[in-house]
């Protein structure tokens, strides 16, 4: 079915980085009201709000009590759970909502404060339970570990080295260092991260993520209501999803991601190819997921994405500027929330709102989150209204 | 433990015996692991349990140097081991010095507390056994 009906219309992100002053839900509610106003709509207008559930303080009804506590009365409220690859896959559900008349006008919004509202072994067991119960949880799996066993095998089959994974902090905190938003914003060298502290083998602590609290939301609407609200329609081109395990000792393959799937599909409905792609937005929980996403959505040859990523050209003035707001590797990550900032920067780069980073020509831009390890993949391509 | 059924519990009565238990599909002989009530490759449901060899080679490995909580002793190894079967399962690989595991290396089956608390099947380099 053609997305191109379906237009983004409103963003905005809650304070962002360490927030003490409020806890999930509010952060939520702040994130969906902000971004109705940012529309220039009135809530009333809202008829279908999609939210991810929080990790530090889970309700039942997810979507129905963030409406509840917004004062929204939507027809339509849906909680998605498909870990990291949550924003993205929320995303397809609002536009088909709005394709098939579910609703016209429908919010997606996230937040969570796994910095400030849980401790640090709590944060720890909650997302290491990601792995199989019976058969993996029970030999002590960190979340670094997971992703450290996909670079391992990364470099056994294609002689990828540990400092061109370490290139993946050093581009996002280049990016980072220009954002005055980021948690991190400390330019770091290759060598830095390679003398960080020891994590999971090989990957080190700026290998990693970081933790944050943060909301953020977007409002999605028909491409024909859009051109009567104050922002340019922002258009949804293409979209795709990738599935093919879920725990990480189920992959037929460590080196290969479901992101070839979903780009694929993506590609083909937008009618695009990776060349066309002015802006990447990325889902860079560990610096190993970035590269193999760079190689399996077609940016670069598979196994080449070592070389790739040391080229400098995911950096500001490469060729394909990547995660330009800092990415989770230095910006926000709050839990399941995290790609949602990918998106909202994006919105602001269409909306030539980025201050030093913003990129001269922007047409094309895939977005791009997973959740699992490496295991649940969603794919979005936007573009402006032709 | 939470989450054991009566289907799982057929793989820790084999590791109190000190067998590691996998399945294979009664029609087109797939082995697989973790335990199914169907074939995942063919959906047959004429699937039954078989005592693994316990020969493997690490397929890729992490040496874990922040445990996941007190119970887990940094550094250990995490890997994951694929069975002369064909099946892969999550495991550690213990009795080594970290800095001599490498992918493909040849590991042997043996039992381990893991974490503290239960046995659990874990691995050795094949040199050693």
């Amino acid at each position: 079915m053609d997305l191109a009906n379906v237009a983004i219309v409103g963003s905005f992100e809650t304070d962002l980085g360490i927030v003490t002053d409020r806890g999930p839900m509010a952060l939520g509610v702040q994130a969906t009201l902000g971004a109705i106003a940012d529309a220039g709509l009135q809530p009333s207008a809202i008829d279908g709000l999609i939210t991810c559930n929080s990790l530090v303080a889970p309700v039942m009804y997810h979507a129905e009590a963030t409406a509840e506590y917004a004062g929204l009365t939507p027809g339509h409220c849906l909680s998605v759970g498909t870990g990291g690859g949550t924003t993205y896959t929320a995303l397809r559900y609002a536009a088909a909502a709005i394709q098939t008349g579910l609703a016209t006008t429908v919010v997606v919004s996230m937040a969570d404060s796994m910095r400030s509202f849980m401790t640090r072994d709590r944060a720890m067991a909650v997302q290491s339970s990601s792995g199989h119960p019976q058969f993996e949880q029970p030999y002590g799996p960190t979340v670094p570990a997971y992703y450290a066993l996909i670079a391992r095998a990364h470099m056994d089959a294609f002689g990828t080295t540990e400092a061109q994974f370490a290139e993946a902090m050093v581009s996002s905190r280049a990016w980072a260092h220009q954002n005055p938003t980021a948690q991190y914003r400390e330019r770091v060298t290759v060598d830095d991260v390679l003398a960080s502290k020891p994590i999971a083998d090989p990957l080190k602590l700026l290998d990693c993520s970081i933790v944050s609290d943060g909301g953020a939301a977007v409002v999605l609407t028909t491409l024909e209501r859009a051109r009567d609200l104050p922002h340019a329609p922002i258009v949804l081109k293409g979209y795709g999803e990738g599935h093919h395990y879920e725990h990480i000792s189920q992959a037929t393959d460590l080196t290969q991601s479901a992101a070839a799937d979903s780009g694929k599909a993506a590609f083909e409905q937008a009618g695009i190819e990776p060349a066309d792609i002015q802006l990447a937005q990325l889902y860079d929980c560990f610096s190993p997921a970035l590269l193999i996403q760079l190689e399996d959505l077609g940016f670069c040859d598979k196994g080449a994405g070592g070389e790739f990523l040391a080229s400098g050209v995911t950096q500001p003035g490469g060729t394909l500027p990547v995660n330009t707001h800092g990415g989770m590797l230095s910006h926000c990550h709050p839990g399941n929330p995290g790609a949602i900032f990918g998106l909202t920067e994006a919105v602001r780069q269409y909306r030539g709102a980025a201050n030093q980073r913003q990129l001269a020509h922007l047409e094309h831009t895939l977005l791009h989150a997973q959740g699992g390890i490496m295991s649940s993949h969603a794919t979005v391509i936007l573009g402006r209204e032709n | 433990m939470a989450g054991v059924d009566q289907l799982n519990q057929v793989f820790f009565d084999g590791v109190a015996e000190g067998q590691l238990r996998i399945q294979q599909c009664g029609d087109c002989g797939a082995y697989q692991f973790y335990p199914r009530v169907v074939c995942k490759l063919c959906g047959s449901e004429h699937v039954h349990w078989t005592v693994a060899s316990g020969r493997g080679q690490v397929a890729s490995f992490s040496v874990v140097r922040r445990g996941v909580s007190a119970d887990f002793a940094a550094p250990y190894i995490v890997a994951l081991i694929e069975l002369e079967e064909g099946v892969t399962m999550m495991s550690h690989v213990v009795d080594v010095d970290p800095n001599q595991v490498i992918s493909g290396m040849a590991v042997t089956l043996t039992f381990r507390t893991v974490g503290g608390a239960d046995i659990r099947p874990v691995f050795i380099p094949a040199s050693k056994s």
